[in-house]
């Protein structure tokens, strides 16, 4: 990525970003079918890579946030793109790539290890980033992200800049020392930086009880000097006025805000966790009571919306999905030299190694390790 | 023009980098006010001001994390290490996170981690690390550790335009012993370029760092006792390394000796070995020997530090025995 481009990463307008950039109000009609647009997008398209997976299209794991999309989705909403916001998402924050405009084409390429994936092939799932599109990508090292988007932000800060950045965390997350050297960091410097930690009951198997003798994550926020807030993150509109809220306090240069959002993984950590810890009927009841569409899709009925606007943008997401998908699935694997393309910018490729030399591809001189997916290259 | 230490050198080319470049800052424990333990930073701060040289908590994780997103950003942040030893509270962040950012996400991560290394001054097993080799084997990290005062200041000035993140180790034990009138202008030492710093015909030393010194001690000892003419070739950068220079001198002398002041096991040495064995295997007249610390936790007693690390004497006997063979 040239560097150049760093620099000045407002992205270009596009019609979202019209009716975000002044949503200092409450929200427009427009706006609130967004929102909905963005969680149904996100739903669909993991029961898409659902399939892929079961195909075996799907080279690595596959980690889902059903259950998640409206933290996802309405903390992100929050930010302003037109103004050249960042954030850094975990690994259950697809509707929060979406809403920066992650497409999903490029989600399907990534899972499927394409070539011409965002990542050319080196990383797994939504782990990748944009900075014009203003978002970084995650490494699996959790509470990394605190101190690398402090860092960030502190940039906006150094350069009298109007932005903004969000960084998620899991409850996990809040037990390393790199989210506690992160965000206290940040708070000390006043970074303009909303840190969301996403409470969703679960860090893989262990419970919130095995994670923190504190009473509530947000409590920590006391601790750094820092506001702190806690709202219900399977309320799209409750995630989106409290993160709105956090990201004016930011701009404003009053700091670091830590968010808490109460939310729930209904999934297990990845496609293959039979999820044999949570006890029993927790899920379910989960998912008949607190579905954040279906909440959602009630409230809008409620407000006046049409059902026919609501199956009008599911069409729509479909749409845009198979069509991903067609394009993703005739996307090229990766030559395999590329490997050596890209440690350094100088040099900017590594010879091959000496058994290597002459030879394009390791699969037409070696046999294929049997764990390596099941394409043909 | 006066000659200046080897501290000073590093202190000259981080003023003219920031004068040079607004994007260039610095961070770290102690290094504003307070001007660094070892007075690295001193007038940093009273020239470009709180915001480009930033007082942070004792969080290794955070200065390199931190660093990372500015480097992102288009900035070129310097880390500094109170002491190199503490360079491992990040590693985490800086071996998965910094060293990865461009190969998994194409994300320019252009930034410099420099602290005090190194022993010689009983500053037992926290306070005289030499990290190096921990670094080596990671994919995307460049590694400098200059000798020279003109070289401290020419690889600081390097490290901060080059586009992938440097380490820079400086060693403490030459930051005020060892002076020297800097090159006029633009000062730039080139990353990846070793250099024959006495040229030989009979033995080859291949060092870095403050054994540097003690190569080029015992150089002369035998070149006067013994007659033996030994060149010595300071790498200067780690990573890349300068495979055309030693091969160059295998060639040259037919007889290699590495010295470094790290430990041995898993050290600089046995790469450099490695390489030899690979690229100039018959070119060599006895094999490669090493003359490196022992593999023990650095002590603080001078007896036993002084034991412990590569003496001159040790390098002396090894010349011989390779003169011999």
């Amino acid at each position: 990525m040239a560097r150049s481009s760093t620099a000045a990463s407002k992205p270009a307008n596009t019609r979202e970003d019209a009716a975000r950039s002044n949503s200092s109000g409450p929200l427009s009609r427009e706006q609130k079918l967004e929102l909905y647009y963005y969680m149904r997008l996100t739903r669909s398209l993991e029961e898409r890579l659902v399939n892929l997976y079961r195909q075996t299209k799907v080279v690595g794991g596959l980690f889902r946030s059903l259950g998640q999309e409206a933290d996802a989705v309405g903390s992100a909403y929050a930010l302003d793109r037109s103004k050249g916001d960042v954030l850094s998402p975990l690994i259950r924050n697809l509707g929060s790539m979406l809403v920066q405009g992650a497409k999903p084409n490029e989600i399907i390429k990534q899972y499927m290890a394409k070539g011409d994936s965002p990542t050319r092939g080196r990383e797994l799932n939504i782990h990748y980033g944009d900075l014009v599109r203003g978002f970084i990508g995650q490494i699996s090292h959790l509470g990394d992200m605190v101190p690398v988007m402090a860092g960030v932000t502190l940039t906006f800060k150094m350069r009298n800049q109007d932005r903004v950045g969000l960084v998620y965390v899991g409850d996990g997350a809040t037990s390393t020392g790199a989210f506690h050297e992160g965000i206290n960091f940040a708070a000390v410097q006043r970074c303009p930086l909303v840190v969301v930690v996403e409470n969703n009951g679960y860090a893989y198997s262990t419970p919130i009880s095995k994670q923190t003798a504190a009473r509530q994550l947000v409590d920590k926020a006391i601790g750094y000097g820092i506001a702190g807030e806690q709202a219900d993150g399977n309320d799209v509109i409750a995630t989106y006025e409290v993160t709105k809220r956090a990201v004016d306090r930011a701009r404003a240069g009053g700091g670091v805000t830590l968010i808490e959002l109460i939310t729930y993984r209904r999934k297990g950590h990845a496609e293959h966790d039979n999820q044999s810890y949570v006890p029993p009927g927790e899920i379910d009841r989960w998912a008949s009571e607190n579905d954040p569409i279906d909440r959602y899709v009630k409230r809008l009925l409620s407000e006046g919306f049409d059902q026919s606007e609501l199956d009008r943008t599911d069409a729509r997401v479909a749409e845009e999905i198979d069509r991903a998908t067609d394009e993703a699935e005739a996307s090229p694997m990766p030559d395999p030299t590329d490997a050596l393309v890209g440690v350094y910018a100088d040099p900017p490729t590594l010879a091959p190694l000496w058994f290597r030399e002459g030879i394009k591809s390791a699969v037409e001189a070696h046999e294929r390790p049997s764990s390596w997916g099941t394409h043909d290259v | 023009m006066s000659e200046i230490t080897y501290l000073e050198a590093i202190r000259e080319g981080l003023f003219e980098e920031m004068d040079r470049d607004k994007n260039v800052f610095c961070l770290g424990e102690d290094i504003g006010a307070y001007g660094g333990a070892f007075k690295v930073t001193e007038g940093l701060m009273a020239k470009f001001g709180e915001q480009r040289v930033i007082d942070t908590p004792i969080s290794e994780t955070a200065i390199i994390g931190a660093a990372a997103g500015a480097a992102h950003m288009g900035m070129r942040p310097v880390c500094e290490m109170q002491f190199i030893d503490f360079l491992s509270s990040g590693y985490s962040i800086l071996t998965n996170y910094v060293a990865t950012a461009r190969y998994r996400a194409m994300l320019p991560c252009p930034m410099v981690v420099r602290g005090p290394s190194g022993g010689y001054v009983r500053g037992g097993p926290f306070h005289s690390q030499n990290p190096e080799a921990a670094f080596l084997h990671t994919p995307g990290l460049k590694i400098v550790y200059p000798a020279t005062a003109s070289d401290a200041k020419g690889l600081i000035k390097s490290a901060i335009r080059d586009e992938d993140c440097v380490l820079y180790f400086e060693h403490k034990y030459l930051y005020r012993r060892i002076k020297e009138e800097m090159p006029s202008g633009d000062h730039i030492t080139p990353i990846g370029k070793a250099r024959v710093t006495r040229e030989g015909k009979d033995v080859s030393i291949i060092t870095y760092a403050a054994t540097v010194w003690k190569a080029l001690d015992a150089a002369e000892q035998v070149e006067k006792e013994d007659g033996l003419s030994v060149e010595v070739v300071d790498l200067r950068t780690l990573l890349p390394m300068d495979d055309e220079a030693i091969v160059a001198t295998v060639k040259k002398t037919n007889r290699v000796l590495i010295v470094h002041e790290d430990t041995r096991t898993g050290g600089v040495a046995g790469e450099i070995t490695a390489r030899i064995n690979e690229s100039a295997f018959e070119w060599l007249d006895a094999p490669v020997l090493r003359v490196t610390a022992a593999d023990v936790p650095l002590p603080y007693s001078p007896p036993l530090e002084d034991y412990v690390l590569p003496q001159t004497s040790d390098i002396v006997m090894a010349l011989r025995k390779l003169a011999a063979y």
